[in-house]
């Protein structure tokens, strides 16, 4: 490595957009799609499997220990495991990613749900709210913080676990981590691990953005 | 299931440096060095930060910064700059990778430590430390344990990758497997990867009936929990 | 005796929390800073123990500035009760009443042995000892946080708004277990309201604070009741001033008449009723010894003949009083003129 700098510009020049699936944008496009498609659909199942364990609390006991196990199961291990059965596809990311999606965001939408204070639930049950708009005008806008710090961290992790689905060829920025391993080249490693912070950081952003927009009440006072 | 007896049951995979337990054990070493240094690290930090308030926002923010370090990357990278040889190039990626959600758990369970019962320990005549290690802490134990539970499970699982640059681990029967399509031995490798996550999850849960108060444990407020 | 002296206290954002304050706590005695929020009442408790400290003035210990004092040292020798308790959650009872004997490294069998005997000098059940604090009423807890505090038996004990978190009827018997220890212990006591009611019926000496931090009045409850110094003290001091300042007189001086025919006796002596008609009326007794003129005045409304009852401490009638005999004392102590002082605290627990 002597004398190598650590970033060879003209390399990240030449491989920006060079039309070939292996260019840095197309991966960063691919990053971008895995890393947001499990969060986008662990969001569409955690919040009705949310509510539902919220409305049948005996629900939750059971989901919440799956859930659990599901998060201490190793990414890669899903990975490989769904390699046998999607195969060399994205979705042999997206899913398992979805399920740790859901690991973060179910716990996230119930907590909540249920950090109504009692007094404003029974006051708009006083003031003759019926469940459904009670829930649509009450429960959830209180809810949006607590989900929102939850999406925050499926966000981050999300974004930062794809690149190890480069070990099963799917990895979008990850595969740069390959490449740079087998070349013994250092450039697309630290372009590699920026472009993921960068996107990471812009993401979370407009996720605090939104909950600022969403939720002017309440200042983030859950820091994820 | 046949892949699994195939696994389990060839002998050859139970002796020798490339067996099951000579594995088992070079992925326990690693795993519990960078927790170790990781909780080393962030414990004392969170606590000192969540106490005095001050560098609340620098630690949250690099944090969440951390977090989105991608482990793979960072491996490779410190591999090519420092090379392989010792077990320090994996280290680091796990530590990076644990230290935040231990650092933010400790911090958020000792900031959030009732003021009432803070205003009561001083006014009883506790001294500064006396009041962080003898009220803040036992309260905020159950969160600085789910910070330690959740390091450790994402160190146990993303050791694996340690094998990509020729390190061992349970991670060598998954990624030797993966470049040989011995799919049998990818999904061994990974039931035996998960059983070990889920066995630091159990003892988690027996440490924390031990080491919680009964009278902390029991009170409201304690059956959800968000992974950070 | 701690003793104020010039002490304000401005925060950083340039709010003035006390202002000048003057002021001397006797020792052994119940002094009470009572006003409404905003006025420093707490912010000048938490002065004593150095929980802050004035930006000028000082105060001092027994003719010592607390300044002085490294603020550990100087608050394990006060006890401090706070509106929620503030027990650990994470110790037993026991644990949590014997904290301070703890840390003055007492060894634990005689720290347990004594926090035992304040329990139970509370008035708790020593079964609770082995509890956790959330299994306990807010009443029990707020007894624990009383217990804690004495546990190391400190001359001064400082509380604030102790017993403003519990309901009504706990927070008398709080306020009766109180007085109750001060009749035994003689502690130097700090104790912060906003319930004038209470400030009257605990305190030897009631300081009323304003908003802003300046001393309204300083005195004992009879005499703020009687001469209250300006339209403020009036105001906080609300209605029926002349009627609870009566809780605060004797009524020893009652002149009594002998006890007519028609009060109906049983055979020791003690009455049953007024005769009218065919059957008896409703009738009230006071005890001259040891009630206040209030008790009486209530035991002759009770009547139809507006006659009260004095009865000795076995109950037996020793005579009557009319409503002419309360007349008398009324004039006497009408306005400002202070009578003997009723004593004991059963009277004062109903004023």
């Amino acid at each position: 490595m002597n004398g190598e700098p650590i970033v060879r510009w003209d390399w990240v020049a030449r491989n920006w957009a060079n039309g070939s699936p292996s260019a840095i944008s197309a991966l960063l496009g691919g990053h971008v799609v895995m890393a947001f498609l499990p969060v986008v659909l662990g969001l569409a199942v955690a919040l009705p499997l949310g509510l539902a364990c919220v409305r049948w609390p005996r629900l939750y006991q059971p989901t919440a220990a799956l859930m659990n196990v599901t998060y201490s199961l190793p990414s890669l291990v899903l990975f490989s495991i769904f390699l046998s059965v999607t195969g060399l596809t994205q979705a042999t990311v997206v899913i398992p990613l979805t399920f740790f999606a859901l690991a973060v965001l179910i716990p996230a939408v119930v907590d909540g749900l249920t950090s109504v204070p009692e007094h404003v639930r029974q006051s708009a049950v006083a003031m003759g709210f019926r469940p459904v708009r009670r829930l649509l005008l009450v429960e959830l806008p209180v809810a949006v913080p607590v989900v929102l710090a939850g999406l925050r961290v499926a966000t981050v992790s999300s974004i930062s676990l794809v690149s190890l689905g480069a070990l099963i060829g799917q990895g979008g920025l990850g595969n740069l981590f390959i490449d740079g391993w087998q070349r013994q080249f250092p450039t697309p490693i630290v372009v590699g691990i920026s472009l993921v912070l960068l996107l990471a950081v812009a993401s979370d952003g407009v996720l605090v953005l939104a909950q600022r927009l969403l939720t002017p009440w309440s200042r983030a006072r859950r820091s994820a | 299931m046949n892949w699994l007896s195939g696994f389990f049951g060839d002998p050859a995979n139970w002796s020798g440096p490339d067996g099951i337990p000579a594995r088992l054990l070079e992925h326990l070493e690693f795993s519990a060095a960078a927790f170790l240094i990781a909780a080393l690290i962030a414990v004392p930090l969170g606590m000192l930060v969540g106490h005095t308030g001050r560098g609340a926002l620098l630690v949250v923010v690099s944090a969440n910064a951390a977090r989105a370090l991608p482990t793979l990357g960072l491996l490779v990278l410190v591999v090519l700059l420092i090379g392989v040889g010792t077990v320090l190039p994996v280290l680091v990626p796990l530590v990076v990778l644990a230290v935040p959600p231990i650092l933010v758990n400790t911090y958020e369970g000792v900031r959030g430590v009732d003021p009432d019962l803070r205003d009561a320990a001083y006014g009883m005549g506790l001294r500064g430390r006396q009041v962080l290690l003898r009220t803040s802490v036992p309260v905020a134990l159950p969160l600085i344990l789910l910070g330690l539970r959740l390091a450790a499970i994402q160190v146990v699982a993303t050791a694996t990758v340690a094998a990509f640059v020729g390190l061992g681990g349970l991670g060598r029967f998954i990624i030797d497997g993966l470049a040989t399509k011995e799919y049998p031995s990818v999904i061994g490798g990974a039931v035996l990867v998960a059983a070990l996550a889920l066995a630091v999850q159990f003892a988690f849960t027996a440490i924390d009936r031990i080491a919680v108060s009964p009278g902390v444990r029991a009170r409201p407020g304690r059956d959800t929990e968000i992974a950070r | 005796m701690i003793t104020f002296e010039g002490v304000t206290k401005r925060y950083r954002d340039g709010t003035v929390a006390v202002d000048d304050l003057d002021l001397e706590v006797p020792t052994g005695a119940i002094t009470v800073f009572v006003g409404p929020s905003g006025c420093g009442k707490t912010t000048s408790l938490r002065m004593i123990n150095r929980m802050l400290d004035p930006t000028s003035g000082r105060i001092t210990l027994d003719g010592r500035d607390v300044r002085e004092i490294d603020p550990p040292t100087l608050r394990r020798g006060m006890g401090y009760v706070i509106q929620q308790a503030g027990l650990f959650p994470h110790r037993k009872i026991v644990d949590n009443v014997a904290t301070v004997p703890y840390l003055l490294g007492w060894d634990r069998k005689r720290a347990r042995a004594r926090a035992m005997e304040l329990l139970e000098r509370v008035g708790l059940d020593p079964k609770l000892a082995g509890r956790y604090p959330f299994q306990l009423s807010g009443g029990q807890q707020q007894r624990v946080g009383v217990a804690r505090a004495l546990a190391a038996d400190p001359p001064v004990l400082l509380m604030d708004e102790p017993f403003s978190a519990v309901d009504p009827v706990v927070r008398t018997s709080l306020q009766d277990e109180l007085l109750r220890l001060q009749a035994e212990l003689r502690k130097t006591i700090v104790f912060v309201t906003h319930d004038i009611d209470e400030a009257i019926k605990l305190g030897d000496t009631v300081a009323v604070l304003r908003v802003g931090g300046r001393l309204a009045q300083v005195a004992g409850p009879a005499t703020l009741l009687a001469e209250p110094a300006d339209e403020f003290v009036r105001g906080f001091l609300g209605r029926d001033r002349g009627i609870r300042r009566l809780s605060f007189i004797s009524a020893k001086e009652v002149r009594l008449g002998p006890v007519p025919p028609d009060l109906v006796l049983d055979e020791d002596g003690r009455p049953l009723g007024w005769r009218s008609g065919g059957g008896l009326a409703p009738y009230g007794t006071f005890d001259p010894e040891t009630d206040s003129l209030r008790a009486a005045l209530d035991a002759a409304l009770l009547a139809p003949n507006g006659m009260a009852i004095a009865v000795d401490g076995e109950g037996r009638a020793r005579g009557v009083a009319g409503r002419d005999a309360l007349d008398e004392l009324f004039a006497a102590y009408a306005g400002g003129a202070s009578g003997p002082r009723a004593d004991g605290d059963a009277e004062r627990a109903d004023a």
